[in-house]
């Protein structure tokens, strides 16, 4: 039976005119106006919403949003270079299979009974986490890296009670404009200098900028240009000497090969976990992690929520729940640590599904890979006839930089003439670090093929030539 | 012979999935492994050799992280009885999570969002080769303009309280540009909107001034009266609060806040009843922000990604964060020219998925169809309010007899005072019946809360069983309360003793910090 516009909505159960009859009758209104009495009709809407035409049937809507999105081309379609804080890895299926699962994909934010998979699942990824960082508290996933590293230096300055932020300067250009905004009412910003040889942090500059007012040095590795900071522990050494907290943000695909930021005295350990078993999607697989020690200072200042496993009256059982939940604004509003509210916490699932999947080999093989990749693409296009290399003399994993002042032509000339051979070529860097001339930051994962490389380095020749 | 067998009760007879899953770490088997990757060819090997070995000592890793060690099988077995240990809105009559706006998620629209077409794009690939998904943002932008009655809009926030934040940090951004971002450090906010309004104005850094309801539940004209200054940077306000009520004086408490100089911020969490009805526009808001994982309908996933849309006026375009999508006639592009913007609040520009759910979402139903959502989910709301009202010992505190809009506050008081059993208790029984129930944001201003909220997904029989499962729960608590104060009796696990995670001597975070303070 139609209603009045003569559709029964397949999503609007009681949209059914009858039903709705019934229910009015039910609560004794005569039409759906007496609930909204309180809304005065100064401020009532007195049109129809001028929204185009619905696609009502699903196959119109199909049709539609498939024809809009057909109209991309896709990084499998293409070969891609393009990193930068997302980046191309392979997704194992049963990752995709598990969170696609309605009892995950359409469930909130449950309490541990009814949803006690979900806490299970979730402390099981700060568990693997924990494994891979070799730190014994990771929060429940943030929004993003971004967040990760913005609320990792307000926790420093909470627990140092300082306010200067000493920050690498090899930072991408947005996530030093989340920083300064986030750090903005506490906190002042100062840029690390790296040295323009080797692209690692200036420790000379470091030392010269430390002082009692230091809160954190923040640096990654490795860095947004792929460099490897190697000097990782004496940067982490003077912080300590000047009563600071040192913040490592770090690649957690890269773990495998390279040491845990713990291990070199980081305090807070920070990233994305986006490589780990989520699609690129635009810019929407990303979640934060954040790590620490098991200290309860540290603990105190985490804005996000941290499962923990607790006993039932069931030996034996596992349940879980929220530690410390007192920090939280959901428990203080304004009195808790910064705010906690939705996240990201499917992807925090995935990710514990990838790690589960790769194993302690599988960390080490895709890390390892990614390395000799990297140097292999290195030394491919740093043969190539005036284009440089500029941070060569460093150890790289999964970026370098690419250089074409000696070329004469500008990056993006350059990627459209790679675009037009079916590929997309790395991240143009001459706006965000314009000392850097024009240079390209390229991505290798281990999805690439020696094939692929060798098809690049063949590409870009013939392109700079 | 045979033990009598009692007949089916009235009630469903659920009982979750309870697998007794190991920690995953617990089922490691050294020598499995869930999944091979590319190993590397014998031709870079012989070109660069051992990269790795030439790190210097202290950056390359020694020992492997100590991850589990599985086959493939037992990875998919073991989370695939995790998911079945939890419920979503695809298994349960999920109203019990008022505020949050549990409707139903279509699974076109995920089937959409699956293609390689939108999963396999960087966000830094050539604008030509993702247009798109930038005709569908740059589409979506004009859609929730006129949803909303704003200018312009943001997709950029992941969620909404970080769609909160950004309203916040443009508010700040606003102030600084007319040289009164010293003078203006106060935002005020009311105790039934959401606790991240209060808490990102803080974060931001601003002195957070409350107010608290009139004893008929709506907001008090006169606190705000009295609250505002040439010290007040703005208000941020739910409408309808978290209580379903609307404040019917909204247009007066925007002119009081403007007239002080302040801006006014409007939190839409709250929107899925009013979506056609009224705009944050017509009641004089300079911002707003919808939850779109909320309102339109993209999957909840546990707890995110979601996604936040922020609306503002012409006036305060200017500070949007970076970059805007534009169409210049031909083409969609980036525009990062935008020298007074608040800069990046997540990396590129939000969770593109979602923003393609939501889209398809609004064009699945149109103009009426919007409208059929609020109005039945508003009906929904006060049909299910009537019956909740007939069961012993609940109540819906404030504007008494009055109607609601999309949820309701309801209290227990009065059943906890006579049985001794609490709302949270209640939440622990209501698992036993398959389905999900929380209290109510803190602080419990109204005692022994309940927040429900139907939306437009849940049809007369889903409203009618759940308020069955209330009614027979307080019975319950009437008749034999043993029976909640031992609940669950039909979930994964039973009672947890919660004393020890806020202990920092006992809690355990991750399972390494588990089995440290166990001895193991």
């Amino acid at each position: 039976m139609p209603d009045e516009n003569g559709i029964v909505y397949p999503y609007i159960p009681n949209s059914a005119p009858s039903v709705k009859a019934e229910m009015l009758r039910a609560v004794g209104a005569a039409s759906v106006d007496d609930f909204y009495a309180d809304v005065p009709s100064s401020i009532r809407l007195q049109r129809k919403l001028d929204l185009p035409p619905p696609c009502l049937s699903e196959w119109e809507l199909v049709r539609h949003v498939e024809g809009l999105i057909n109209k991309n081309k896709t990084a499998r379609e293409y070969l891609s270079f393009l990193g930068g804080g997302c980046w191309q890895h392979h997704v194992p299926a049963v990752c995709d299979e598990i969170n696609s699962r309605g009892e995950f994909l359409t469930a909130y934010a449950g309490e541990p009974y009814e949803d006690h998979g979900r806490f299970q699942a979730l402390w099981e990824y700060t568990s693997m986490m924990g494994e891979l960082l070799n730190m014994d508290v990771v929060n429940v996933p943030t929004y993003d890296g971004f967040q990760a590293a913005a609320t990792s230096l307000r926790m420093a300055g909470r627990i140092t009670g300082r306010r200067q932020m000493l920050v690498s300067s090899l930072v991408s250009a947005d996530k030093r404009s989340k920083i300064r905004d986030y750090l903005k009412p506490d906190m002042a910003v100062d840029l690390l200098p790296c040295e323009p040889d080797t692209g690692l942090i200036d420790l000379a500059a470091l030392e010269a900028r430390l002082s009692s007012g230091t809160a954190a040095v923040y640096f990654e590795n490795p860095s947004y240009l792929g460099l490897i900071e190697t000097r990782a522990d004496q940067i982490a050494r003077m912080a300590h000497d000047h009563g600071a907290v040192c913040v490592v943000g770090v690649d957690p695909i890269s773990l495998g090969v390279l040491t845990p930021p713990a291990d070199y005295g980081a305090d807070i350990v920070c990233g994305d976990i986006q490589p780990l078993g989520m699609h690129m999607q635009f810019g929407g697989g990303h979640a934060g992690f954040i790590a620490t020690r098991d200290e309860e200072n540290y603990v105190m200042e985490f804005p996000s929520r941290l499962f923990g496993v607790a006993p039932t009256t069931v030996e034996g059982e596992y349940g879980f729940g929220d530690v410390a939940y007192d920090r939280t604004s959901f428990a203080h509003r304004e009195q808790g640590k910064e705010w906690v509210g939705t996240a990201a916490a499917l992807w925090g699932i995935t990710a514990g599904v990838y790690l589960a999947l790769m194993g302690p080999r599988g960390m080490v093989e895709i890390g390892e890979g990614i390395m000799v990749r990297t140097a292999y693409a290195i030394k491919k296009i740093g043969n190539i006839p005036a284009v440089r290399i500029p941070f060569s003399r460093s150890h790289h994993f999964k970026e370098f930089v690419v250089n074409f002042d000696g070329i004469g032509k500008s990056v993006a000339t350059i990627n459209q003439a790679l675009l037009t051979r079916g590929i997309f070529g790395g991240h143009d860097l001459s706006a965000e670090f314009p000392q850097l001339g024009q240079s390209a930051l390229y991505c290798v994962t281990e999805m690439h093929t020696q094939a692929d490389l060798d098809q690049l380095a063949r590409t870009l020749e013939e392109v700079t030539r | 012979m045979s033990q009598p067998i009692s007949p089916k009760p009235a009630l469903r007879r659920f009982h979750q999935a309870q697998w007794d899953e190991p920690v995953i770490l617990e089922l490691s088997q050294p020598g499995q492994r869930g999944i091979l990757v590319p190993q590397v060819e014998a031709g870079i090997q012989a070109e660069v050799g051992d990269v790795a070995s030439a790190l210097p000592d202290h950056v390359r890793r020694k020992t492997p992280p100590a991850l589990p060690e599985m086959s493939q099988i037992h990875v998919l077995r073991h989370y695939c009885r995790l998911s079945q240990e939890n419920l979503g809105v695809d298994l349960n009559i999920d109203v019990g999570q008022g505020t949050c706006t549990m409707k139903y998620s279509p699974k076109v629209n995920d089937q959409l969002t699956r293609s390689q077409k939108m999963t396999e794009l960087h966000p830094l690939q050539d604008e030509s080769t993702v247009q798109g998904i930038l005709e569908i943002m740059y589409r979506l932008e004009q859609l929730l303009k006129e949803i909303s009655g704003m200018d312009r809009i943001t997709l950029q926030p992941g969620a909404g309280s970080a769609a909160i934040y950004t309203n916040v940090a443009m508010i700040r951004a606003y102030h600084a540009w007319r040289g009164q971002a010293d003078q203006r450090d106060q935002i005020i906010t009311t105790i039934f909107s959401h606790p991240s309004n209060a808490a990102c104005a803080k974060t931001a850094g601003y002195k957070v001034i409350t107010l608290y309801p009139g004893d008929d539940g709506y907001p008090d004209l006169e606190a705000l009266k009295a609250a505002v200054s040439e010290r007040t940077a703005a208000l941020l306000i739910t409408n309808p609060e978290d209580t379903g009520i609307f404040n019917p004086r909204i247009e007066e408490f925007v002119r009081v806040v403007h007239s002080a100089g302040g801006l006014c911020s409007y939190d839409q969490a709250n929107a899925n009843g009013i979506l056609g009805i009224t705009r944050a526009r017509d009641a004089g808001f300079d911002l707003c922000h919808f939850n779109l994982h909320k309102t339109f309908s993209t999957p909840h996933g546990c707890g995110g990604p979601a996604a936040g849309a922020c609306g503002v006026t012409q006036e305060l375009a200017r500070f949007l964060p970076v970059p805007m999508v534009e169409f210049d006639g031909s083409r969609y592009y980036l525009d990062y020219n935008r020298p007074d913007s608040i800069g990046k609040i997540r990396p590129f520009y939000g969770v593109a998925q979602n923003l393609v759910r939501a889209y398809a979402w609004i064009m699945s139903l149109g103009a009426e169809g919007l409208r059929e959502v609020a109005e039945v989910a508003v009906l929904n709301n006060n049909y299910l309010m009537n019956q909740v009202l007939k069961i012993r010992g609940a109540s819906a505190p404030y504007a008494r007899g009055k109607r609601r809009i999309e949820q309701v506050r309801y209290s227990w008081e009065q059943l906890a005072q006579e049985t001794g059993v609490h709302s949270d208790e209640i939440g622990y029984r209501a698992a036993d019946f398959g389905t999900h129930y929380w209290t109510s944001h803190h602080p419990f201003i109204v005692p022994e809360p309940m927040t429900l909220e139907p939306t437009e997904s849940y049809s007369k029989a889903d409203l009618d069983e759940y308020a069955r499962i209330l009614e027979h729960i307080a019975g319950e608590a009437y008749a034999h309360p043993d029976v909640i104060k031992t609940a669950p009796h039909n979930s994964t696990v039973h009672h947890t003793e919660h004393e020890c995670l806020d202990d920092p001597q006992q809690w355990a975070i991750t399972w390494r910090a588990y089995k440290r303070k166990t001895g193991q």
